[in-house]
């Protein structure tokens, strides 16, 4: 017994039994959180069709520096390869290619035909685009297994083997302008929620704790709805003969229905409401611990007011600021509902792009490309603010 | 030695249960749920049951063709009858998650109305995006046309947020025949016409997502005209009392389809189901609950008269409908989704 005495064996123990105690944990993040960012990230670089479908074709193409027209050996690969494929992978590649150009269907297919009707010669005698670099550029582009163009298209960027990487559509940047909607949607409505909720935070702290908890209940009750019944709610607020408008015409101020809603301002109205609750909370503790005396020893000391709210109260209530920004942003950045109810077409942000080919054009690559550079986008951001604060803090 | 053979018998059962599930596992059904579910299962599914003897499970889901793809990865996952829609049938059978099927065991395909015969899909509803307006703003039936004539009908309208359907009626606004329209669709100049004819409403747009959106525009006053579902439009009118038109010229046709899984382990009895279902009896009692347009040859004229003028399939509703390409869309919805998102945005 004695030789088997060890003396870190109730020290291990301890430690595997707290080990166990967050490995539900611990599971459970891996589940909901790592792994299914894991599989966005790799669905946003795996380009596995052509692969799939054309192997041999695939690995030539791979090696070709998609210059000109690829070496004849391409053409019988391709040859042999459409011979080989069965339907369902030719179909997935179809897919894959229309991405590109919406005729690569009909030309895979056509091409397929013929190669099973015993047709020989050259490619180009089946189709002249097989003559074409495009063609072929866009088969490399697609050769896999893992490849750039998904992330590429979500900033409307291509490579092109001849000319280097440029944009990837002629009439401008789409999803780069959708991006920039989204982050200017979240920065104004952090904006506008701090410009509301600093006067009402400011003005609960004078109130008796009685009525500072009725004043507070009306914050939380919105705060506890469903975020579809609020956005539902301004719909009936604000359309054409909606609450606001009737008011307004009855009384006169107007004599034709202002347009609040299907815009950007319907869009912001809605989002400060909803987000509203996310500014409150941590303004109101971070105002709560500051002690009153001294902004007073400020002013009696001959600062100015305002330069004393400037400089002495604004800095100390500028961790619950920034918190709240970063909250209200960061959530903000993510809305899908309200936009879509509320929101014309030039307002949907990027979650409802995401949700549209994920759900209805299937282009999941895109989907996924896009998700990733959202949250890159994000916690670039938040690393920024968070040294910003820091430094904030380090400069007092 | 007890932990070891109870672990064994545990492993054994679960093992087990699998196996008999698989051999004795009853018939499931899936369709859309709702007042929909709720027509094929006194029309169809129950009647099945009472007359057969054999238990049909029902089951709900929101379509995608993701949920069929990762239902077929691992074998047999519960499900045997699908309802799909038509997209989701084209990819689903090309990508060969689905089961190719024997008419011969349906009835036949001459049993079936033309559009709803496919190779891995049996019609199950014909439904129509249409024209719906308020008849208290306009007097007489719009067309497409007028739809895009704002000097003749001042006022707001509302169009799907997305270039399917909507470049389809755009054309058709500006003459393009019916027959002609994906023709004309497969060509840059043909989607530039129609994003030009788009172009002169632009101001009054409004665009609707989900399917109960168009008739709460309508009823709230905000548009005098909207695309719609027919089946929306018909509940507004019979059940809410609205005071809504239904234009059936020119609307777009689509088809959902029953589809058999290819992991099915009962097929037989699926086939079995839907011979059933493709029957004229059990289909006319369909429309009874919602005005569902019916993929059987010879049932219309079972359905109640009352019913029958509410159909998409209705004789004086099908003169001038054009099918969705669905051929067409899966090619090309990702070059005109990107630019219709640029279009909307400017």
């Amino acid at each position: 017994m004695a030789a088997n005495y060890n003396p870190f064996q109730g020290a291990r123990g301890s430690m595997w039994r707290s080990y166990a105690l967050i490995a539900p944990l611990f599971l459970f993040l891996m589940g909901t959180f790592l792994l299914p960012i894991g599989m966005i990230g790799w669905r946003s670089v795996a380009d596995p069709e052509m692969r799939a479908a054309l192997p041999a074709t695939a690995a030539i193409l791979s090696n070709w520096d998609g210059r000109g027209l690829p070496a004849a050996a391409a053409e019988a690969a391709l040859v042999q390869d459409l011979k080989n494929v069965d339907r369902p992978r030719l179909a997935s590649l179809s897919r894959r290619l229309s991405y590109e150009d919406p005729g690569f269907r009909a030309l895979l297919q056509s091409t397929r035909r013929q190669v099973d009707a015993g047709a020989t010669g050259a490619l180009k005698t089946f189709n002249v685009k097989w003559a074409e670099n495009a063609t072929w550029q866009a088969m490399k582009r697609a050769a896999g297994p893992v490849g750039a163009y998904h992330i590429l298209s979500a900033v409307d960027l291509k490579q092109n083997y001849e000319t280097g990487i440029g944009p990837s559509r002629p009439d401008g940047a789409l999803y780069r302008s959708i991006l920039l909607r989204t982050f200017t949607i979240a920065l104004t409505t952090s904006l506008i929620t701090l410009m509301l909720a600093f006067p009402l935070c400011a003005f609960l702290l004078r109130q008796t704790p009685r009525v500072h908890n009725i004043l507070l209940l009306f914050v939380l009750l919105p705060f506890w709805t469903s975020i579809l019944v609020r956005t539902t709610a301004w719909l009936a607020l604000l359309q054409d003969r909606g609450v606001i408008n009737t008011l307004l015409m009855d009384l006169g101020l107007i004599d034709s229905p202002l347009k609040l809603l299907y815009n950007r301002l319907g869009v912001i109205i809605a989002m400060v409401h909803v987000m509203l609750p996310f500014m409150i909370f941590p303004l109101l503790g971070s105002m709560r611990s500051i002690d009153p005396r001294i902004y007073r020893a400020a002013l009696s000391l001959g600062a100015h007011p305002f330069y004393a709210f400037r400089r002495v109260y604004i800095p100390q209530v500028m961790p619950g600021m920034m918190a709240g920004m970063l909250m209200v942003f960061v959530v903000t950045l993510g809305f899908y509902i309200t936009p879509m109810l509320v929101g014309g077409p030039a307002d949907q942000m990027i979650s409802y792009y995401i949700a549209l080919f994920t759900t209805s054009t299937l282009n999941w690559g895109l989907a996924s490309s896009l998700g990733l550079i959202l949250l890159s986008l994000t916690l670039l951001l938040y690393g920024l603010q968070s040294v910003f604060v820091r430094g904030g803090v380090g400069a007092r | 030695m007890l932990k070891k053979s109870g672990i064994l018998i545990a492993a054994l059962m679960v093992g087990a249960v699998p196996l008999t599930q698989a051999a004795a596992r009853d018939l499931v059904i899936v369709s859309n749920g709702g007042t929909f579910q709720e027509a094929q299962h006194n029309a169809i599914f129950a009647p099945f049951a009472k007359k057969t003897g054999k238990t049909v499970v029902e089951d709900t889901w929101e379509n995608g063709i993701g949920v069929l793809r990762t239902k077929v990865e691992a074998g047999d996952s519960g499900w045997d009858i699908v309802i799909a829609e038509s997209e989701e049938l084209q990819i689903a059978c090309q990508e060969g998650l689905l089961l190719p099927l024997d008419f011969s065991k349906l009835g036949g395909e001459e049993n079936y109305v033309p559009g709803a015969v496919s190779e891995c899909g049996v019609g199950a509803a014909i439904y129509n995006h249409v024209l719906a307006y308020d008849k208290s703003k306009i007097s007489a039936p719009p067309s497409w046309a007028d739809f895009f004539d704002l000097a003749k009908y001042p006022g707001k309208r509302a169009l799907r947020q997305s270039p399917k359907t909507s470049l389809e009626f755009a054309l058709m606004a500006d003459g393009v025949a019916p027959a002609d329209v994906y023709k004309v669709l497969a060509t840059p100049e043909g989607v530039d016409r129609a994003f030009a004819k788009l172009d002169t409403i632009k101001p009054s747009l409004v665009f609707w997502s989900s399917g109960g959106q168009p008739m709460q525009l309508l009823a709230s006053g905000e548009v005098v005209m909207t695309s719609s579902f027919n089946g929306r439009v018909t509940n507004a009118i019979n059940k809410d009392k609205k005071p809504f038109g239904i234009v059936w010229n020119q609307s777009l046709q689509t088809v959902d389809s029953w589809v058999i899984l290819k992991t099915s382990p009962n097929a037989d009895a699926a086939y079995d189901l839907l011979k059933f279902a493709g029957e004229p009896e059990p289909q006319s009692h369909l429309p009874e609950v919602q005005p569902i347009g019916i993929t059987s040859a010879k049932a219309f004229d079972l359905i109640d008269p009352t019913l029958r003028a509410d159909l998409p399939t209705a004789p004086e509703n099908a003169k001038n409908v054009l099918k969705i390409n669905d051929a067409f869309w899966i090619d090309n919805i990702d070059a005109l989704t990107a630019r219709w998102a640029e279009w909307s945005a400017q």
